[in-house]
This record gives C-alpha cells, structure tokens and sequence, in this order.
C-alpha cells in the first residue's frame, strides 16, 4: 500500500482521482453503480449564476477514439444549486467540488462567493474553458489578461481551494497558466476538451447543432500530456491533469509529466465504476515499482 | 438499482438478415426492469466503437432469468455485437431510462411499433398482460422480413401488421390500418404507446392528439452516459431540455414540443 493521498493547497485527497465536471452528474447518478466515497474527489456539474438551457440537440458525435460536445453548459443555476442539490450531496464523504462558469467576471465572482457559504464545498474549479457557449467561457481562457481577470475577481469572493481549468486550444498554455498562478490561483487542471469538428456526409451537415463542439477521450491524450509537462514546468502550483484517461496506467503518464492529481471524464461514460478501479490500479502500480509514495513519480520527466 | 456487469450470452440467434438476437443471463436475478428500459453495451475493439450502444429490452424471461436484446445490424457498434457467440461476455449497464406506463388492470392499450421499434414492446405487452389489462399490437415494417417473431407477440395479444410493400398484412403505414377506426372509435377508453422511427412516432402521435387519445412514445436521441450525466440526449419539452436517457426514453406526447 502505497500513499497515494495528495493535498492541494486546502484540498485534502484520500486519493489522486477525481471525476472531471459534466461527466459525472452530481455523483448521485453513479450511486448504485461505484463507492461515491472512495473516489478522491467529485467535481460536479458546470454552475453558473443563472440557469443555462444549453444548446440545442444533437450535442454529441461519436469520433475516433472519443467524442464531440457541445452541450452549453446546461444547468439551473447556482441557488438551485444550494438549495436543491447540495443538501443531497453534503454528507458524500469525499471531496464535492463546484465547477463555476460564467460570462462576464462579476458573475464568476457572484457564482463563487454563493458557493463560499456551503461548508462541504471544500473548492471550487473555475471553468475559462469551455468552448461551447459563445459568450464567455473560453474566450477568457484564451487570453492571459482575460484569464487574469476572472481569476482575480474571483480570488476576492472566494476564500477556499480555487483550482482554474484551462484551456488548450490557445498558443502558449503555460503563459496562461502564469497569469493564473499570479492571479491567486491555488491550482489549475489542464486540459479542458479540443475544439473541433465533424461532418455528417450524406447529409453535408456537421453532426453538432453549433457545428464546432469540444473532443475529448484518448484521442486527445497526448496533447494533454505535453500540455500538463509544459505547465507544470512554468508555475510553482499544482497541477490537476486530465484528457483522456481510461486506466491507471494513462494517469501514471500524467503524474509522470508533473501532475500531482488526476481527473476522469469520457472514460465515466465507458465505465461508471472507472475512478475507484483507477485510484486502486495507481496504487498496485506504485507498489509493483517499489515507489512508498506517489510523490516519488511526480514530475519525474525532466 | 442499477448494475453495470457482465452477462453471459446463453445463445445469439439469427431472426431474419440484418438481425441478431441476443439472449443474456447472469447468476443473480436480473432485478426490476421496466418494459420500455433499456440498457447500454460496451462494445471494445475499434476505434469507432468507443462509447456504448443504447439498445432496448426485448424480453425478460423470468423462468429462465434470461434477458433478450434484439438488434437490427446498422453499424460498426452492432456488426461487432452480431459476431457474439454463446458463452461470450457482454458488459452491460441496466436497467436505464422509465420505462412506458405500467398497465392497470381492466384497461386496453394499443402498442404501436414500426421496424426495429416493435422491439421493446414484447416485454412491455407482456408486463401489461401481468398487470391485468390487454394489450394490442399494431406493428408496422417495410416489408415482411423487417418484422421478427410475431408469433411471440401473438401469444400475448392480438397483432395488426402493415407493410409498405404489402408482402405482410395490410399495405401501407400503421396510421392507415382498418383496426384504428374500430380499436379508437369515439368513446372507446384506449391509450397509445409508440416505438419507432421518428416520422411514424409523429404520425401517430398526430393521429392520436386528433382523436383525443392518451398517448406516449419511446424516443432515441443519441447518447453517451446514459445515466443523465453528460446532459447529451436532451430533447426539448415543456418543462425545457430533458435528458431523454434519464426522464425518457417514453415521454406523453402533451410534454414534448413537437409540431403535431
């Protein structure tokens, strides 16, 4: 048995597995089918501060080795959210984590300070990712004045774990990532989905209702892996790593290329039970090479 | 409760080209399902394959604790699930969704499936005969070979058949048969439950709205989770976008916001 638990900054893991934000509901819908409390942490659905229908139908295409969404954010906003979902998710013993979006700084920050109240809401991740509503979402993420910005205004309404989810469709993600970090960020996860595209032949339509939508699953785990290596050299914090990953030996690449932590997404879908099998294969791995810790592996490629 | 686990297949039949039936058991009892739920199946192997396929439960053999899967062959997903074999494994996540309105006893219920669709509708015919109350079958298909194992639904209810090319029962679509004028004659206390391709399902639903006819289909919008996690499914009612894995597949018609 390896010690596989991880602390970033406030944020205390029993494990290095967390399931990535709209992959896994609130974690209520995987109740039956995998131990909510032996996942390291859950991090539920994007929240913004007022309710988002998301875009229309069809929001998912099936590529190679992954698939496309665009669903928009969908959600019922931040006081649906305390009022009606947190009541029923603050006893899961483990790390419940917010997901907050938004389209301009002050309601990221409103989002955020809502959040603040909930005791059992040890952090929040901060979404300037998401490539599929128009306004907002990544078009502050794309930039290091826009993601300095909302960090910022956030950091001032939000006195817990503050993790930034970033993302890789932009031209140096570790200039991002330094901006964030200056900004008071305690962390950031890395990568949100690709932008990208697919065309339905016979119909000579895309096969998304906004065209463009975000790819994630293994096709996109090797720019995840160079993105989480090029990060976790430019900043001093910690790095969350995700995009595709499907087995423990994927989250090892990850931890390998310097990130402390890992999340699942896609791989959710596939399995529902796939984060506790992966927190057990790290640590069956850790103990087969004879590493005590997982720390021995972290940012072992130089 | 819903388990994701691997099934043993007891025999993979061939009920007509393009077809496989898979009969599905498990040591346990299979628990609750609903007719009108369905399930998710991995399919490992190619690249194209990565997420599972949404696929409607045909039958639950009690005596037997065996679960049957028919599935028409359209892609590369139930190509791979047509070479199975007796005694292979399946990774099976169920049962999913609602589920159609549970029978009450005393009551008739007119079960309309086109293709591939009349599918789930074996076991749901079968609940309501459990429950009491009659169930009649309209299904329609393109021509004979499109439509499986009648006999089946024969030994549950009575069974009207149209096919487009008239090589079965009468030609045309099932919103033309003769039996709806009787089955649905004003003052008649009859509802609809539809499961097919979706020009049919509006049909019907048209014709039932006209007529005044309670009335719920089975939709299949393209999914991931199936769990109502990803938020993918959705499709737009009146209460907003549903997810159609989670509060469907069977929605009444009244909630959806189609033009009927």
């Amino acid at each position: 048995m390896a010690d596989i638990s991880v602390k970033i900054a406030g944020l205390e893991m029993k494990n290095p597995v967390m399931t990535a934000s709209g992959t896994f509901g609130y974690g209520l819908e995987f109740a039956d089918l995998v131990n909510l409390e032996e996942i390291g942490g859950i991090i539920v659905k994007g929240t913004t501060l007022n309710p988002r229908e998301g875009n229309d139908y069809p929001r998912m295409a099936e590529t190679p080795h992954g698939m496309l969404n665009c669903v928009g954010l969908q959600n019922k906003g931040v006081d649906y959210f305390c009022r009606n979902i947190y009541p029923q998710i603050k006893d899961i013993r483990t790390n419940m984590i917010v997901n907050v979006s938004g389209s301009c700084p002050e309601d990221y920050a409103e989002c955020a300070a809502r959040i603040n109240e909930l005791e059992n809401i040890p952090a929040i991740e901060l979404n300037i990712s998401c490539p599929n509503v128009r306004q907002g979402g990544m078009a502050f993420g794309v930039t290091t004045e826009g993601a300095s910005q909302v960090v910022k205004a956030v950091r001032e309404a939000y006195n817990k774990t503050l993790i930034v989810k970033l993302s890789p469709n932009v031209t140096s993600i570790a200039d991002i990532a330094r901006s964030v970090e200056d900004s008071g960020a305690d962390a950031v996860s890395l990568i949100n989905t690709l932008m990208g595209m697919s065309i339905d032949i016979e119909r000579r339509k895309p096969r998304l209702s906004i065209k463009t939508g975000g790819l994630s699953g293994p096709a996109i785990r090797p720019v995840a892996v160079r993105c989480v290596y090029q990060v976790a050299h430019a900043v001093k914090i910690p790095v969350i790593g995700l995009g595709g990953i499907m087995n423990a030996e994927d989250a090892i690449e990850f931890f390998m290329a310097g990130a402390s932590a890992i999340e699942l997404g896609t791989a959710n879908f596939i399995d529902p039970a796939i984060s506790v099998k992966v927190a057990e294969g790290i640590d069956s791995w850790l103990d087969r090479h004879g590493c005590k810790s997982l720390n021995e592996i972290v940012g072992v490629v130089e | 409760m819903k388990y994701c686990k691997d099934l043993k297949i007891v025999a993979a039949e061939y009920p007509s080209d393009g077809y496989v039936l898979l009969r599905l058991t498990d040591n346990e009892p299979l628990g609750e399902i609903l007719g009108g739920q369905f399930v998710e199946i991995r399919v490992d192997g190619t690249a194209d394959t990565f997420l599972r396929r949404p696929i409607s439960v045909n039958y639950v053999d009690r005596k037997n604790n065996e679960l049957h899967l028919l599935i028409q062959i359209v892609g590369d997903g139930t190509k791979q699930l047509s070479s199975l074999k007796a005694g292979d494994k399946l990774n099976v996540l169920f049962p999913l969704g609602n589920g159609f309105t549970q029978g009450k006893s005393g009551e008739k219920v007119l079960l309309v499936g086109g293709g591939v669709g009349i599918a789930p509708l074996l076991e749901y015919g079968k609940q309501l005969r459990e429950a009491g109350a009659t169930p009649v079958f309209l299904l329609g298909g393109r021509s004979k070979r499109n439509l499986l194992m009648l006999d089946r639904y024969s030994e549950i209810g009575e069974v009207y058949v149209t096919t487009e090319d008239g090589s079965l029962g009468e030609k045309g679509f099932v919103t033309q048969h003769s039996c709806l004028k009787t089955l649905c004659e004003a003052g008649s206390d009859i509802r609809i439950s539809v499961c097919g391709p979706k020009p049919m399902m509006v049909a019907v639903a048209r014709f039932a709205k006209a007529n005044n006819i309670r009335c719920e289909v089975s939709l299949e919008n393209m999914m991931a989770c199936g769990l109502g996690a990803c938020l993918c499914c959705v499709e737009k009612t009146v209460k907003g976008n549903v997810c159609v894995c989670k509060e469907g597949p069977v929605f009444n018609i009244n909630d959806l916001t189609w033009q009927i």
